[in-house]
């Protein structure tokens, strides 16, 4: 039922006067650019279902022993029961059942539910965190480069090129394998050792894709008419910086981060797949691919790490892309 | 197109006749027994089927053997090569003075004389080796064959920095002059003290000391006649000049080699080759998994590495009763186990290495390594059965692992609640990674824990595990490794094993930590003694003493899944490899 549109015999609530004046029911509100992007965040629905399975990731990750303690088996126990001797494969095929959810590995029987949730820890603590350092690297530098240009800019800019031509793949291999044997001097060992080389090889070599489109944004910024203002009212580099530039940064930041991420996971899965990771017996899924290659007559050894990947990366990168479109919606696609 | 019909049809005769035969019920196949492999018995189709017997003999001569493998092998030079795989193959292009007699199973372990007319006559006690060469030997160009080219050919295999693989038994053995360096820095010293070459068909070698065995040594590709003019140092593996009944036709390396018949081979002049195929095919660097597959379908003979199939087609190749019935499963002269480093405290301790054999899961270790018939039978000492001497050792249990016994020996050690050490492995072989997580669940549950540290392959003797330095700094208590026999005795087996005194401080060494001064006053005896059963069983007494020392944890007796090829002939597992024979292999 629809209401009449002028209802007879009755007044307007609000006098005329009152709304010329801009102060109705509901007052116009100015919005700020921030409500304005979750606003049109809220709206794209693929991008909501893929920050849902980041957070349900990053959930699982962080609650890993408690849901291998409710569905799993610890991820290291070896259920050698449920191998067939002769053929070193799991008993029946997968050995899937209410007890191993996706089954159990050939040779040595361990939970491949539990690995790949422990593979989570491990795949996301190190994309993470690589990008935090890329992505803190990659400002500095091109925030650097972009607003004090000259020779500052030559130096950075060339370094980036050094940097962006390297074989990275290669070169990481090389790195991980070389620092991995100087334990000693570096005063940490194993995995702590292992995470750290890898977050550091993969943060280290990825900040000039970063850096590079901070650069071209705060060279951009710099010739603004508002930063021309806040320096003709007297305001000083750091000011301009902080103040002005930064905060106009942070879309395209959030923007690269996350669609750093997603790559990070397949660079750290492609090395621990090379065998250059994690030492065993901790689980990822890179590590966990490169041993269900030898065993692709048990498909179910390949099919679950590899969704993991697979999921991990998409969720990320549709929320990227969501993020992008709220944030910068004049950005081409 | 023809090519394909041509063995598509090759494939339905194989079945068919593989079809007869087994309704036969075992009597074997309408052709005879070859003369060269003698009275082996003809086999029918069934799982291991080709150990003991020749399958599908064979004289048809005729048609294209094809062979491949996944990677590649060291070198086709005679004088430069270290691959079991190698040796069983040089003999289709080279001749050494004597060789391993074509026929399966422990026959196949037995020398027969090659170019040489019979096999070595010693005297001095031992000291002195003489070998007479068959008349009408001739390389591939016509040249003929004599003493001065297996000399030469002996001599350059020595120069390890030029040619830097293969054995140096040689190097050790032989009464060199001081101021001999190589053939290639010191063409000019006179090397009369350490082999003489009286006549063009005579050869005679000095050693050092005496060594009762050294027909073996003859056997060594090492003695494939190599003549100095055609000679290029490490270029010479680009052309082979071929001393048996094949020779190079196409050598592009890394990828493949054809050889054809080599027209100046006078079967006369060679009792034990069969040469039927008209030529070989091998390709280099095929996918491991498509090779197997391969196999199984017919499209081709051999995997060169004779290894084993992968574990993908195991699954399928056991799983299947027809094709396990195509199906080999040879106990090879290979040892996996895991040395116990005493250099390293608490390992120092018998007691604690005790602990570690008494806690660790044996069958476990034996899942690793690819369970009973890709990995092996499960190890009870450092010996695999097939070396003379061998004897069953039984001092520690080979179930799924003894906490109670374990926690005994470590309070004798002093250790009851334990202790921490560090394990190393090769980091890209899967089973020696399996190996390492196996043992370190397994000891964890007598209070031992275990750090696992994977090493590259390539450097892990030279650099990491068999470096004492580096092990001593690294704490490494347990490396995986793995051993096989250059030739079926004790020497061929353990002399590089267990002997301290070839421990070397710059690394590269394989014994990792077997250090006796008992084991190695047997060795000497060893030397001083001429009758071989008294040698074998000393041998069996050093085997008896590391497992009392605790010094290895052995793991397994490999053993491998081999596929028999279909439309080939006189197939064969021969003892001396472990593998298929390939010197009298034929095309149905």
């Amino acid at each position: 039922m629809t209401a009449p549109l002028d209802a007879p015999g009755k007044t307007p609530e609000v006098p005329p006067e009152a709304v010329l004046a801009g102060a109705g029911v509901k007052a116009i509100q100015g919005r700020s650019l921030g409500q304005i992007a979750w606003m049109r965040l809220k709206r794209d629905k693929v991008a909501l279902v893929g920050a849902g399975v980041v957070v349900l990731l990053i959930l699982t990750a962080i609650f890993a022993p408690l849901i291998v303690d409710v569905f799993g088996h610890p991820p290291n126990e070896f259920h050698q029961e449920m191998i067939d001797t002769s053929t070193m494969t799991p008993q029946g095929g997968t050995g899937i059942s209410g007890d191993f959810l996706f089954g159990v590995e050939p040779v040595n029987g361990r939970d491949l539910f539990s690995r790949v949730v422990y593979g989570a820890r491990i795949s996301l603590l190190i994309a993470v965190l690589a990008t935090v350092l890329s992505v803190v690297i990659g400002t500095v530098m091109g925030v650097m480069a972009g607003y004090f240009g000259g020779w500052v800019d030559t130096l950075i800019s060339r370094t980036m090129d050094v940097f962006l031509a390297f074989p990275l793949l290669v070169f990481a291999m090389a790195l991980v394998g070389v620092l991995g044997q100087f334990e000693q001097s570096l005063g940490v060992t194993g995995d702590t050792l292992r995470i750290g080389l890898l977050i550091f090889v993969i943060g280290f070599f990825n900040w000039p894709y970063i850096g590079r489109i901070i650069r071209g944004q705060t060279l951009s910024l710099r010739e603004r008419e508002f930063v021309d203002a806040a320096r003709s009212l007297g305001a000083r580099g750091p000011y301009i910086l902080f103040r002005e530039i930064l905060p106009n940064l942070i879309a395209p930041i959030l923007i690269y981060a996350t669609l750093l991420i997603p790559t990070n996971v397949l660079f750290e899965a492609a090395l621990s797949f090379l065998g250059v990771g994690i030492q065993a017996p901790t689980a990822t899924w890179g590590g966990m691919l490169s041993q269900a290659v030898k065993f692709y007559n048990v498909p179910h050894f390949m099919f679950f790490p590899g969704m993991a990947i697979f999921i991990t990366v998409l969720a990320f990168n549709l929320f990227g892309d969501g993020l992008r479109d709220a944030l910068d919606p004049k950005a081409s696609r | 197109m023809n090519k394909k019909s041509a063995v598509a049809f090759a494939a339905a005769g194989a079945a068919l006749s593989l079809g007869l035969s087994a309704c036969g019920g075992g009597g074997g196949s309408e052709t005879k027994p070859a003369d060269g492999s003698s009275g082996a018995p003809a086999a029918a189709e069934a799982f291991n089927a080709g150990l003991e017997a020749v399958f599908n003999p064979s004289d048809k001569k005729g048609g294209v053997l094809k062979m491949a493998i996944s990677e590649d092998w060291d070198s086709v030079d005679p004088g430069d090569t270290y691959y079991a795989l190698s040796w069983n193959l040089i003999r289709i292009y080279g001749r050494s003075l004597v060789t391993y007699t074509p026929a399966p199973g422990a026959e196949g372990r037995k020398l027969s004389p090659d170019l040489a007319e019979s096999l070595g006559e010693s005297s001095d006690d031992g000291k002195t080796w003489t070998y007479k060469l068959r008349a009408g030997l001739k390389f591939e160009d016509g040249t003929p064959i004599t003493s001065k080219d297996v000399k030469y050919a002996v001599l350059r295999s020595m120069d390890k920095e030029t040619l830097v693989n293969g054995p140096t038994y040689f190097n050790d053995w032989l009464d060199l002059p001081k101021d001999f360096k190589s053939v290639y820095k010191t063409p000019d010293v006179n090397t009369d003290s350490a082999i003489e070459t009286p006549d063009d068909q005579t050869i005679v070698f000095h050693l050092k000391k005496a060594y009762g065995g050294f027909d073996n040594f003859a056997a060594l590709p090492g003695t494939i006649p190599v003549p100095k003019d055609k000679d290029t140092g490490v270029k010479y593996r680009e052309h082979v000049v071929a001393s048996g009944p094949y020779k190079f036709d196409k050598v592009e390396p890394g990828k493949q080699y054809t050889l054809v018949r080599n027209e100046h081979w006078d079967p006369a002049t060679d009792p034990i080759r069969k040469a039927l195929p008209d030529s070989y095919e091998i390709s280099l660097g095929v996918n491991a998994d498509d090779l197997d597959n391969r196999i199984i379908s017919g499209d081709l003979h051999i995997d060169l590495a004779g290894s084993g199939v992968q574990p993908a087609a195991l699954g399928r190749v056991l799983g299947d009763p027809t094709l396990k019935a195509r199906a080999d499963n040879p106990t090879g002269a290979r040892t996996w186990y895991t040395s116990i480093i005493s250099d390293v405290a608490p390992l120092d301790n018998v007691d604690c290495r005790r602990a570690i054999i008494f806690a660790a899961d044996r069958v476990g270790l034996q899942n690793a390594y690819g369970g009973e018939f890709a990995g092996g039978d499960i190890a009870t000492g450092l010996m695999p059965p097939s070396i003379g001497g061998w004897k069953k050792l039984d001092l520690y249990p080979t179930g799924t692992g003894d906490v109670e016994k374990a926690k005994e020996a470590l309070t004798a050690c002093g250790k009851p609640d334990g202790f921490e050490t560090t394990m190393a492995y090769r980091a890209d072989r899967p089973k020696e990674k399996a190996t390492a997580e196996s043992l370190q669940q397994a000891l964890a549950k007598a209070g031992i824990k275990l750090t696992l540290k994977g090493y590259p392959t390539g450097d892990y003797f030279a650099l990491y595990a068999g470096k004492p330095d580096f092990v001593k700094k690294n704490g490494i208590g347990l490396a995986t490794n793995g051993w096989g026999a250059d030739w079926n005795d004790g020497f061929g087996f353990m002399s590089q094993i267990v002997d301290s005194r070839t421990i070397r401080e710059s690394g590269g060494n394989y014994n990792l930590s077997i250090k006796d001064k008992e084991i190695d006053a047997k060795i000497d005896q060893i030397f001083q003694e001429n009758d071989v059963a008294k040698r074998d069983a000393l041998w069996g007494e050093i085997d008896q003493r590391v497992m009392e020392q605790a010094y290895v944890l052995p793991a397994v007796w490999s053993k491998g899944v081999l596929v028999r090829p279909q439309g080939a002939t006189n197939v064969f597992v021969t003892g001396a490899f472990d593998m298929y024979d390939y010197l009298n292999l034929g095309v149905q």
